[in-house]
């Protein structure tokens, strides 16, 4: 699939910012006036920049209101109504907080629930399609749930919880990258079915359609940077989990701990990198290519 | 909008049949034509008299190189497009409504006017028929000519698909898959008509019907071949020479 950057910025740094707000939301004793505000301003910019940014790979932008409209079905536009619901609930609780110094639990409970449904409903995006099999698990929500309280938890300062929670998500990412390395194959669907001309003998692609590429190759059969793709989960895992973890034991939490959250942001970044260019879709073997 | 109807009053669809088509691409260029300039937005292309060539096609042709176990492989042309499936992934992922399924005869389309062309239906398809135009940021499928088979200005022998109107071969036929008796249902139950992918549970409407088995030379049964034997013979004279001395060299 195409690792469109709009998207991968989307998804890393609103997971990351919902996590933030997440854990802001069922603080007992939670930061307030200005100290809320710097957190809470980290938290929106990140969750709404992310949001924003995932406008920009629409062809029709102007018309993305109409998202909201489809919440029985598509998990995109429950991913819409779970994002206002999760910024309106933190955004109140957050205001009283901020400039009323007062605490509603409730209030933020509410909301820390609906940032976690809001990037579980992200990932099901890419989780519900049977088309690209390694994105067609329960360990992809698992995966992008366990990221973003691991990086909220970084955000806010929460560093025992953040080096358990940064073990727990590496460990997911593992087992994530080694099951999805089958699951193409699992799926059942090859060259085969197809093209249903399996039971005459081996099938091969001949000719393509067209000279040139076309949408759905540029789409969905990006095959670019995928023999890196090991030195980059090497990479990936170094920077989201080992680095911050070892940065998290150095003595000084505070100041490693902001190095500490551009390694797991970078660390990320590139797995979110690979999540897209590593996921074949099953259109790939009408061209012959996976 | 984006929930599926239960069922449908009929299954509008094609039968493709793979044996007969020839792969001359007659069908990818009428439904271009015909799809350009009626429903919806135009297909767009991109470059098109560049280096890098792209555009925007409802229906594309591959081929396919089969190999059987014994005997010589064989070149298989495939059209694909829409396959108008029963339970379409395509229309329920879809964020808008734009996308939808019609109750009175099962065709797959969107509305494009709202259409945000986030690209999400494309991803749900397995059969890679539906392509974000580049030109318009909205999607764009296979209407079945939704704009054709109804349309009561056109002669009656015109009210079908595009596709199905020029091709040469008579490999591409129109009708209702719901209905047993229909010509296109007894057609799929005759050679045997499959489904493409049908483990990823699209239930497709489109039936493909696969190439006949090829014939096979049978030496028994060739009554004139030994009249045919070869009757080359040994090289004699200078040739035979010729042919000697090099073979001992």
């Amino acid at each position: 699939m195409h690792p469109a950057p709009s998207i991968i910025a989307f998804s890393t740094f609103s997971g990351l910012g919902l996590g933030l707000l997440f854990w802001l939301g069922i603080d007992q004793t939670p930061p307030t006036g200005w100290v809320a505000f710097a957190f809470f301003a980290i938290g929106y910019i990140l969750a709404v920049g992310g949001l924003i940014s995932s406008t920009f790979h629409l062809g029709r932008p102007e018309r993305a209101i109409k998202a909201f409209t489809q919440w029985q079905t598509s998990w995109l536009s429950r991913e819409a109504w779970a994002a206002v619901a999760a910024l309106l609930a933190m955004g109140l609780y957050a205001f009283l907080l901020v400039f009323f110094d007062t605490h509603v639990p409730i209030l933020g409970q509410i909301g820390a629930f609906f940032c976690l449904v809001t990037v579980y409903t992200t990932s099901m995006i890419y989780g519900q399609l049977k088309t690209v099999p390694r994105w067609n698990t329960g360990l992809t929500p698992a995966l992008f749930l366990s990221l973003s309280i691991a990086g909220g938890a970084l955000l806010s300062g929460r560093v025992l919880i953040a080096l358990v929670l940064l073990l727990v998500a590496g460990a997911i990412q593992g087992v994530w990258w080694r099951t999805g390395d089958t699951r193409f194959k699992k799926s059942g669907t090859d060259m085969k079915t197809a093209t249903g001309l399996g039971s005459i003998g081996e099938v091969s692609a001949f000719e393509p359609p067209h000279t040139g590429t076309n949408y759905l190759l540029n789409e969905m059969v990006y095959t670019v940077g995928r023999r890196h793709a090991n030195k980059l989960r090497v990479i990936a895992l170094a920077l989201m989990l080992v680095v911050p973890v070892v940065l998290l034991l150095l003595p000084y939490p505070h100041i490693f701990g902001v190095l500490a959250l551009i390694s797991h942001i970078a660390g990320v970044l590139v797995s979110r990198w690979l999540f897209f260019a590593e996921a074949e879709h099953v259109v790939g073997l009408y061209y012959g290519m996976r | 909008m984006t929930q599926l109807p239960e069922k449908t009053e009929r299954k509008m669809g094609l039968v493709i049949d793979l044996d007969t088509c020839v792969g001359c691409h007659a069908c990818v260029i009428s439904c271009k034509g015909w799809n350009t300039e009626n429903y919806g937005a135009p297909l767009s292309d991109q470059d098109p008299y560049g280096a890098d060539p792209s555009g925007t096609f409802l229906n594309r042709i591959h081929s396919y190189e089969v190999q059987p176990e014994n005997g010589p492989a064989q070149l298989i042309h495939f059209p694909k497009s829409c396959l108008h499936c029963e339970d379409a992934p395509c229309v329920t992922v879809c964020p808008t409504g734009a996308s939808y399924k019609r109750v009175e005869d099962g065709i797959v389309l969107v509305n494009e006017k709202d259409c945000i062309g986030c690209g999400l239906c494309a991803w749900a398809c397995p059969y890679g028929a539906r392509e974000l135009d580049q030109a318009e940021g909205v999607m764009k499928k296979c209407t079945l000519c939704v704009d054709r088979i109804y349309n009561e200005n056109l002669p009656e022998e015109d009210r079908v698909p595009a596709c199905v109107r020029t091709c040469p071969s008579n490999a591409r036929h129109f009708g209702d898959l719901g209905d047993p008796d229909s010509d296109v249902s007894q057609l799929v139950a005759e050679r045997g008509g499959i489904d493409l992918m049908p483990e990823q549970g699209t239930k497709p409407v489109n039936k493909y019907l696969p190439p006949r088995p090829k014939d096979r030379l049978n030496e028994e049964i060739d009554i004139l071949a030994p009249l045919l034997a070869p009757v080359a013979e040994e090289p004699k004279g200078f040739l035979g020479w010729l042919d000697k001395t090099l073979e001992k060299l």
